[in-house]
């Protein structure tokens, strides 16, 4: 249920000055108040098992005092709470030891227009996700399904001591979810700002007709294919480069791949972060979250920063710290991949296993596989973005631009960035789709991509 | 205890079960946190976090509600009470079939893990001095990045349900561990004391003590910087040795995922995945060789997975996953177990007050052999040697697998060569355990304090007794 915005407002501002009178004039303190209520509604075996809902407002503070740092969080927000939380992170700086990497406080800075959010989505009741669920399971018409439907809302203020303030809401609809024919998995998944957008039926009987094209699967060698990844599975490309690559503290630690100005994709790719609209429009420090372009036409443009890899780099943040950014690094968290060309619009297909967004690309494809999801995803060499993996929800062999078999689950092992390197890519799908993660406020978009070469390590029998 | 929260649990129950419930439980959680990392010799950051809430589950029917609020008044207690039994009864509109509950062995009891010293006592200068001298020497020592993170976790949880449990625990858990990176001509190597997140357990600041994570710090820098110039790990199959810390995420990711019974039953079968294991061969079916005898333990002294009792009121108690290689038995909760016809559940647990209980793992490791490493390597012709993990992957049945190690030795003869770099291996889950030869005696309980399952999602924290162990015929050396 949203709640006004005025309730973290008045968070941040008790919470800072209280900072300020407990810790002197000198002390200098950043406080986000935030606000978050997450329902979700899960199913399996065709029923709802699971549906769970919370509500909880969590104050952060981060605090830099005699040149030392120290941050706390509290979800009692009662005075007594407040208290605790200042008093403990003051004590916190004054033992830790000094700080020469502190950034700074984020100065005054506007925030652009608020990208407005859906209140009936952040009011969403249990029915309406049950609703969304009890039609994917009638739309998979009699298959086995499982998944979930998920709202969200957020809405959070920031104020620091340097006379930064902030505020904002967003929500977000999500839907994802399998249906099962013989053990062959199908799936659709869907994200928005909006319920009214999540159809259950249309996802349920997509992922239905992916389980129902998958048949009896052949086996194939472990080799290098040519691959139509559909949409599903290029989040997970844009997921490994967001973390690992276009990571500010990676790139300033020389961990990443990334080079600024050089033309390390291929030029059919542009990849820029769009968080307005699908998170709150500032980051942990208070500095104003904005489209950030990463790759333009296959050059790398930029990476994402807080203020402390920003400093180290020696350039300016770009929105992306987060209560962990200091360790983990600051990471984008809502990569769009820009459609190709737009071709002759493509309804969503009720039969086959082919998504709209991959028929083009299929179609133009002498012989490889066509992959659905991939799964498990964990990095072998980080400089080099070396990715191992399996597929899953789906794998066919394409011959001469026709689907001729389906395939059983593979496993590979493969560099991300060569992947989509100069001349790798040969199709970029014409319809970007936007897609849920597994943690709310992380979206990824992304239309399907057809690649001259994917590294097939492993097959079912090992 | 001098304040406890049986009564703000009861009232909440005691709401759901006027909405409609009929059967409720609530838990009231207490936490604080602690985080510390630094680099090169410098604290990088600090965080000290407190959270408090209540979550209530409800069963409406044949479903399944959940609320959690951060607010410990009665009012809010009883109101989550209510909002859990109206979620429940949204449910129904795609109803599963009818859920019963296995006994969880009703009444009061109070629990606390073993800490001889406080972690949230020990002066925070104390604290990081140890992070910053461990990662000052691996930086003295040629690493061209050090790191290092210790973490605390302080929960206080008061437990009631409608069957008549009251039931308090404290549970203090806590670990560290550091990196020592080296960069090459377009690679990094990494070498990591003790673990490649840290050793965790649910213990006091002694077990960090015990880690020695200076000692160490010189030795993990030396050997990351000659990993840059070592040969590759082969590509070819042959004996392989893991040590055990390698061998305790193994345990975890083939057998401890693949036996929880939620995933057996295709209660994740979208998002973590569902399980090879049929239940109907429980009791037949071989999983490994007759060396692999695999226990549910979370009553044992300090291990990260230990408690008293799981966050369903069951209480604590050891039993067989895999005896002499067969599969017998699995991780289970109360309705999961009661809708598979079993008669035992104990391993239910929820991240925090606003999650959802639901099966995990506990303590789920290997039962010692009778050999050292030392004699395995001794009677190992032509094999390779690997430890400390760097990479997992696993598919979505828990059968094909993966794992990267961050440092491996070619193994001639009976000894230990040359190092090797980039160790990979790769097999399917039975094959790979019915090939285990040789196991070692010298078992570590390891902790492993990120375990990611459920949806919303949920950060578990498991142990795994693990020993050196030998598998014959595995294909190594797989590369990008």
């Amino acid at each position: 249920m949203s709640t006004p915005v005025t309730a973290e407002l008045d968070l941040a501002g008790r919470t800072v000055e209280l900072t300020r009178r407990l810790a002197g004039a000198g002390a200098e303190a950043e406080v986000v108040a935030a606000h978050s209520a997450e329902a979700l509604t899960r199913f399996a075996n065709s029923a709802i098992h699971q549906n769970v809902a919370d509500a909880t407002t969590t104050v952060h503070l981060r605090l830099h005092l005699d040149g030392r740092t120290a941050s706390g969080s509290t979800t009692v927000t009662d005075a007594g709470g407040l208290q605790s939380l200042v008093e403990r992170t003051i004590a916190a700086a004054r033992l830790s030891p000094p700080d020469p990497a502190w950034p700074g406080l984020t100065p005054p800075t506007p925030l652009p227009p608020d990208a407005g959010y859906d209140d009936t989505t952040a009011a969403a009741s249990p029915q309406e996700r049950a609703a969304r669920v009890r039609d994917f399971v009638q739309a998979a018409g009699g298959l086995e399904t499982a998944g979930f439907c998920r709202t969200a809302y957020a809405s959070g203020a920031f104020a620091n001591t340097a006379g930064q303030s902030a505020h904002g809401r967003s929500a977000e609809a999500a839907m994802d979810g399998i249906a099962r024919d013989a053990g062959a998995d199908g799936v659709a998944r869907r994200a928005s700002g909006s319920l009214a957008d999540i159809d259950g039926a249309a996802l349920g009987a997509r992922a239905a007709a992916k389980a129902r094209a998958a048949g009896p699967a052949i086996e194939l060698p472990p080799g290098r294919y040519e691959v139509v990844l559909e949409p599903t599975a290029v989040a997970d490309l844009l997921s490994n480069l967001a973390m690992f690559g276009f990571n500010g503290k990676a790139y300033a630690q020389h961990q990443s791949f990334a080079e600024l100005g050089a033309q390390q994709f291929d030029q059919s790719i542009t990849i820029a972060d769009e968080p307005l609209g699908a998170t709150l429009p500032f980051d942990m420090e208070g500095t104003p979250r904005t489209t950030l372009l990463l790759v333009e036409d296959g050059v790398t443009r930029a990476v994402s920063h807080d203020r402390t890899s920003a400093a180290e780099a020696q350039t300016s943040s770009t929105g992306h710290a987060s209560p962990a950014s200091r360790s983990w690094g600051p990471i984008a968290a809502n990569l769009r991949l820009a459609p190709g060309p737009l071709t002759n619009a493509v309804p969503e297909p009720s039969t086959g296993p082919t998504a709209s967004s991959a028929r083009a690309l299929v179609a133009g494809m002498r012989r490889g596989l066509l992959i659905t999801d991939l799964w498990y995803t964990r990095v072998l060499d980080q400089k080099s973005l070396v990715v191992t993996g399996l597929t899953r929800n789906g794998v066919w062999l394409v011959e001469n631009g026709e689907v001729t078999a389906a395939v059983s689950n593979m496993r590979f092992t493969q560099s991300y960035p060569q992947a989509l390197g100069p001349g790798a890519v040969l199709g970029v799908g014409a319809e970007a789709v936007a897609m849920p993660d597994r943690w709310s406020g992380v979206r990824y978009t992304a239309p399907a991509l057809h690649l001259a070469s994917w590294n097939i390590t492993g097959n079912a029998s090992g | 205890m001098s304040v406890d929260h049986f009564d703000e649990a009861g009232a909440a129950v005691q709401a759901a079960l006027d909405a409609g419930a009929r059967y409720a439980d609530a838990r009231v959680m207490l936490r604080r946190t602690e985080t510390m990392s630094a680099r090169d010799g410098a604290v990088e950051d600090l965080s000290s976090d407190e959270s408090a809430g209540i979550g209530v589950r409800a069963l409406v029917g044949s479903s399944w509600g959940f609320y959690a609020v951060p607010d410990l008044s009665d009012a809010a207690a009883r109101a989550a009470g209510r909002r859990a039994a109206q979620i429940a009864a949204a449910s129904a509109l795609v109803p599963g079939p009818a859920i019963d509950l296995v006994p969880a062995g009703a009444g009061t009891a109070s629990w606390a893990s073993p800490c001889e010293i406080d972690p949230l006592s020990v002066p925070l200068s104390t604290k990081g001095d140890l992070l910053v001298a461990a990662t000052a020497a691996a930086r003295d020592a040629g690493a061209d990045l050090a790191e290092g993170i210790y973490q605390i976790w302080d929960t206080r949880k008061w437990f009631a349900s409608s069957d008549g449990h009251r039931i308090d625990q404290h549970i203090r858990e806590c670990g560290a561990g550091i990196t020592a990176s080296a960069y090459g001509d377009g690679e990094i190597q990494r070498r990591s004391w003790p673990s490649h997140r840290g050793q965790y357990g649910t213990r006091g600041w002694e077990l960090v003590d015990e880690l020695a994570l200076t000692d160490n710090a010189a030795r993990m820098a030396d050997e990351a910087r000659a990993l840059l110039t070592a040969p590759l790990c082969p590509s070819e199959e042959t004996t392989l040795i893991l040590g055990g810390e390698q061998l305790a995420l193994q345990i975890h990711e083939s057998v401890g995922h693949a036996i929880e019974l939620d995933r057996i039953l295709g209660w994740e079968a979208a998002f973590a995945g569902t399980s090879w294991l049929d239940l109907a061969q429980l009791g037949s079916l071989r999983y490994g060789s007759e060396l692999m005898n695999i226990t549910i333990d979370p009553t044992i002294p300090g291990a990260l997975g230990s408690f008293g009792y799981d966050d369903e009121g069951s209480p604590a108690t050891k039993r067989d996953a895999v005896r002499n290689g067969i599969w017998v038995g699995v991780l289970a909760g109360r309705d999961s177990a009661a809708m598979a016809g079993l008669d035992y559940a104990g391993s239910v647990r929820s991240d925090g007050w606003a999650r959802l209980p639901m099966v995990r793992m506990t303590n789920v490791g290997l039962e010692p052999g009778p050999h050292t490493l030392d004699e395995i390597i001794a009677a190992t012709d032509d094999g390779v040697l690997m430890d400390i993990n760097r990479s997992w992957s696993i598919d979505d049945r828990r059968l094909n697998f993966q794992f990267g190690c961050e440092i491996g030795w070619e193994i001639k003869n009976g000894k230990r060569g040359r190092m090797l770099r980039n160790p990979t291996y790769t097999g399917i889950g039975p094959k790979f355990w019915q090939s285990m030869d040789m196991l070692s005696s010298e078992t570590v309980a390891w902790g492993t304090p990120n375990c990611g399952k459920g949806q919303p999602g949920q950060i578990g924290h498991t142990g795994h007794p693990a020993a050196p162990a030998r598998f014959t015929n595995v294909r190594v050396g797989v590369r990008g």
